[in-house]
């Protein structure tokens, strides 16, 4: 239960009243108070430093350990406190989230220190409130990291049982492990320089022929940088090879970055050879050679801030989306002036709107190269605002992306940015599960039998049906929900007697569903059948009978009690539920085993419901041994009867 | 035109850039109750019960008075499978007996008093005002059927058996069939009270709260 909010259960359990007018069942007996004492003060001594709290504030939060009984063990006789032998500063935190209901974080804590006596006090990090959960987590992560750099220095021979693959792996990804693939990082990195060096040398004319013009060193010595080229494909693909062969998952490998730029590095020369010596499409094969350029990204696996000033402009990708907007509809405005102011003089270079597009290019980033300048004064009034409205548009956005790649290197310093999403998501959940926690645990209680024992009208009904060893095992759980909990869980009880439906958790509410959902019984005697759904104990409040519970298999017998039937009568105006119900005396059938019997706690794989028809008339004998599991032959029942196996 | 541009620019980009808007809130009403004697005079709690009481409310709104969504947010807790906020509405309007917004803690605590320590006509009265929803001293069908909606929802979706459409109609022409003794449609505070009275579970099931503090 939300204990934020304990000290408003009263004025719920109060406003309860609203539902009694409108209830038609009994409503539960209210558990009692037993130790009913007047709230006290108790005094919490940490370390010489006595705090003092009521009671009522600790037990709000009884799943803690200030919260529990295993404070007791802390209690010191004569002093009549409770002593704890901790930090006193971090127990003002602590003791202020159970008067708050919020946990925060001090920032002048050491991490390792406050999680430690959250960890002593029983209480989960998760919980800290949202103003301080950033920094906790911030902390935390660098901490682990840290421990973990510390771990990996230490450890620098490779694990024994690695397979050949995954060392190569591991050589790839980092350099530094061993000498080998140090050399292999060197010596790629050396032909990718090479590579890109040849590209470029290539097109420098050297040497004059007697011929006017110079040729380019690429066309003069042909062969030599043909052989300079292959070699380097050749190792270029040999490396990409064998990072393919190496890598974890081939498929992630071939769609991520690196290798794409890998691909389209090789790619040119492979198409070079397919295609030679063809005149028509030589044009193209030129133009491929360009692609050979992409040689030098290769260099991004080399260096960590290449990588960086990419991921930057990736992210960036807003800022520079806005920049580039921006900058459109300033040269699209300023052009169309500068045309328009220009259009009167004669000889303008600004022939159209489009031709001015280079002058406000120009002019805005502030190149001015003056191959066209506006004559007119007009024109020079316009062409000077728009130059200094360049500067502007042009500085404005760099800032952020300045400051979006500083962030990001800093953040590279640390962990992965994916980590960190997987932390919140486990976060939620974890918070999801523990607020959730409140609604199953009622529904466990409800299972445990605990309500059953609060039934206002069962004066001659047995109490508890099933052997007498699991009696103590009940008074144990008794004790364990508090009497908040009982209480919140009276409160449940009391609206689900007053709707005349029950609280299931989501598992079996969807079985029940989709058997009502495969019910094409006119007569729709449905969810009745399935009402093993719930209630699969001995001790559930249907069940009046003595049953012995089965060793073999933890199929029951149902019977409604009479109130219940009582009850429907009243309730409802169909008649047929009710008589099924009734024919329900011969209802043997299994449910799901992942329901919590106190007897055996077997797993079955199916359900098996056997709808009965409208007319009572036979009644087997309660002592009937129910059918065995899955094979469970249909009952002798006349009529319309579908058997549905509903396999879980 | 250029330099309306220029600025509009200019305008933009700083809007863009300086995401940041700090909202002042407005400082929240304060109330104070009345004074502890008076409250003790007024309703049946004794000095210490006040106490506890107060406590815990001020605990929960630092500022003295609850207004309906922190009241729909509290009162949701305590049903988290269902929607409990439609059933919170109501019960605001029944505590909010001067009908300003908000519940003050002698709102709250003359309420609380009814409902517990009050005698059976009063916390029935309490009752039929609850379900009057416009309170004009009928409850009608349309009415019945909202309250019952509000609490059918407060249980979610997850119930056994499945909620159908017509549940709550059903419940309603029940409620009628038992309370509405000269068949007009509309159930009296009379009519109420003397059918309450007579069925012994609803008795019963009032003095169930008794101990609650």
């Amino acid at each position: 239960m939300a204990a934020g909010v304990a000290a408003w259960l009263p004025f719920a359990r109060a406003a309860a009243i609203g539902w009694m007018p409108v209830a038609n069942l009994p409503m539960p007996v209210a558990p009692t108070n037993k130790n009913k004492h007047q709230d006290e003060l108790i005094i919490l001594n940490v370390s010489g430093r006595r705090f003092q709290t009521w009671r009522n504030t600790l037990d709000r939060y009884p799943d803690t350990l200030l919260g529990s009984s295993e404070k007791e063990f802390f209690f010191n006789e004569e002093t009549r406190e409770y002593f704890f032998d901790r930090d006193p500063d971090v127990f003002r935190s602590i003791l202020n989230f159970y008067r708050t209901g919020k946990l925060h974080y001090p920032r002048y804590e050491c991490i390792s220190a406050y999680d430690e006596e959250l960890a002593f006090f029983g209480i989960i990090p998760e919980i800290i409130s949202d103003c301080c959960y950033e920094e906790y987590k911030d902390r935390k992560r660098e901490n682990t990291e840290r421990l973990m750099d510390d771990l990996e220095d230490n450890k620098d021979s490779k694990l024994p049982n690695m397979t050949f693959r995954e060392t190569m792996w591991r050589a790839f990804e980092n350099p530094h492990t061993s000498t080998m693939a140090l050399v292999f990082y060197y010596v790629t990195g050396f032909f990718i320089a090479i590579s890109v060096i040849t590209n470029v040398v290539e097109t420098v004319p050297c040497g004059s022929t007697p011929n006017q013009r110079d040729i380019p060193c690429g066309e003069r010595y042909t062969e030599a940088f043909f052989c300079m080229d292959t070699a380097c494909v050749m190792i270029f693909t040999v490396e990409y090879l064998m990072r393919l062969f190496a890598a974890p998952s081939r498929y992630r490998f071939m769609r991520s970055v690196m290798s794409i730029i890998d691909v389209v590095a090789i790619l040119p020369y492979y198409i070079g050879l397919v295609m030679t010596n063809n005149e028509d499409v030589s044009g193209a094969f030129v133009t491929l050679r360009v692609f050979r350029v992409f040689r030098i990204f290769k260099f991004s696996r080399h260096s960590q801030g290449l990588r960086i000033l990419g991921y930057t402009l990736k992210s960036c990708a807003s800022e520079l989306g806005f920049l580039l907007f921006s900058l459109t509809m300033a040269i699209i405005i300023f052009a169309t002036v500068m045309f328009y102011a220009e259009k009167g003089s004669s000889s303008s270079k600004f022939t159209s709107i489009p031709a001015s597009f280079w002058y406000t290019i120009v002019t805005m980033t502030t190149l001015g190269y003056g191959d066209m300048v506006p004559k007119t004064i007009a024109g020079k009034i316009f062409g000077s605002i728009c130059s200094l409205s360049g500067v502007l548009v042009i500085a404005l956005p760099v800032p952020v992306i300045v400051s979006n790649f500083s962030r990001i290197y800093h953040q590279n310093q640390r962990a992965d940015k994916r980590r960190a999403q997987k932390v919140q998501k486990a976060r939620l959940a974890r918070m999801r599960i523990s607020k959730s926690g409140s609604s199953t645990a009622f529904l466990h209680s409800k299972r445990n039998g605990l309500n059953q024992s609060l039934e206002l009208t069962l004066p001659y009904y047995k109490m508890k049906l099933s052997p007498q060893g699991s009696l103590e095992e009940d008074q144990q759980m008794k004790k364990t929900t508090s009497l908040l909990e009982s209480q919140h869980h009276h409160l449940l009880h009391c609206l689900e007697k007053t709707t005349n439906h029950e609280f299931v958790d989501e598992r079996l509410y969807e079985q029940g569903y989709l058997q009502t959902a495969l019910q094409n019984f006119p007569s729709r005697s449905p969810s009745l059948s399935s009402e093993e759904g719930i209630t699969g104990t001995c001790c559930s409040r249907r069940t009046k009978k003595n049953m012995q519970p089965l060793s073999a298999t933890h199929t029951h017998s149902h019977t409604h009690n009479l109130q219940e039937l009582s009850a429907l009568h009243i309730q409802c105006g169909e008649q047929q539920p009710l008589n099924t119900s009734r024919s329900s005396l011969n209802l043997m059938s299994d449910e799901s085993g992942s329901l919590n019997c106190k007897s055996s706690g077997l797993v079955t794989t199916a359900i098996i419901s056997i709808p009965t028809p409208p007319s009572n008339n036979s009644r087997a004998s309660p002592d009937a041994p129910p059918p065995p599991n899955p094979d469970a032959p249909p009952l002798p029942n006349p009529g319309t009867d579908v058997v549905k196996i509903s396999a879980l | 035109m250029l330099r309306s541009t220029l600025v509009a620019v200019v305008t933009l980009t700083l809007y863009l850039l300086d995401s940041v808007e700090d909202e002042l809130e407005l400082s929240a009403v304060r109330h104070r109750p009345e004074g502890l004697e008076q409250l003790e005079a007024q309703t049946r709690f004794s000095r210490k019960e006040l106490q506890i009481l107060y406590r815990g409310f001020k605990n929960e709104c630092p500022s003295g008075v609850v207004n309906e969504d922190t009241f729909k947010e509290i009162y949701s807790q305590f049903f988290p499978q269902g929607d409990a906020s439609t059933y919170a509405h109501f019960l605001f309007n029944a505590f909010d007996t001067d009908h300003n917004g908000s519940v003050s803690f002698e709102d709250f605590v003359m309420g609380l008093s009814i409902l517990l320590r009050g005698t059976v006509q009063e916390k029935l009265n309490w009752a039929f005002n609850l379900y009057d929803i416009n309170k004009d001293g009928y409850i009608t069908k349309e009415e019945m059927l909202d309250i019952i909606k509000s609490i059918y929802d407060m249980m979610g979706k997850c119930t056994y058996p499945i909620l159908k459409e017509e549940t709550p109609r059903q419940h309603v022409e029940i409620f009628f069939q038992k309370m509405d003794k000269n068949r007009d449609g509309v159930v009296t505070i009379d009519e109420f009270i003397d059918c309450c009275q007579n069925d012994e579970n609803i008795m019963r099931s009032m003095q169930l709260f008794e101990n609650v503090i």
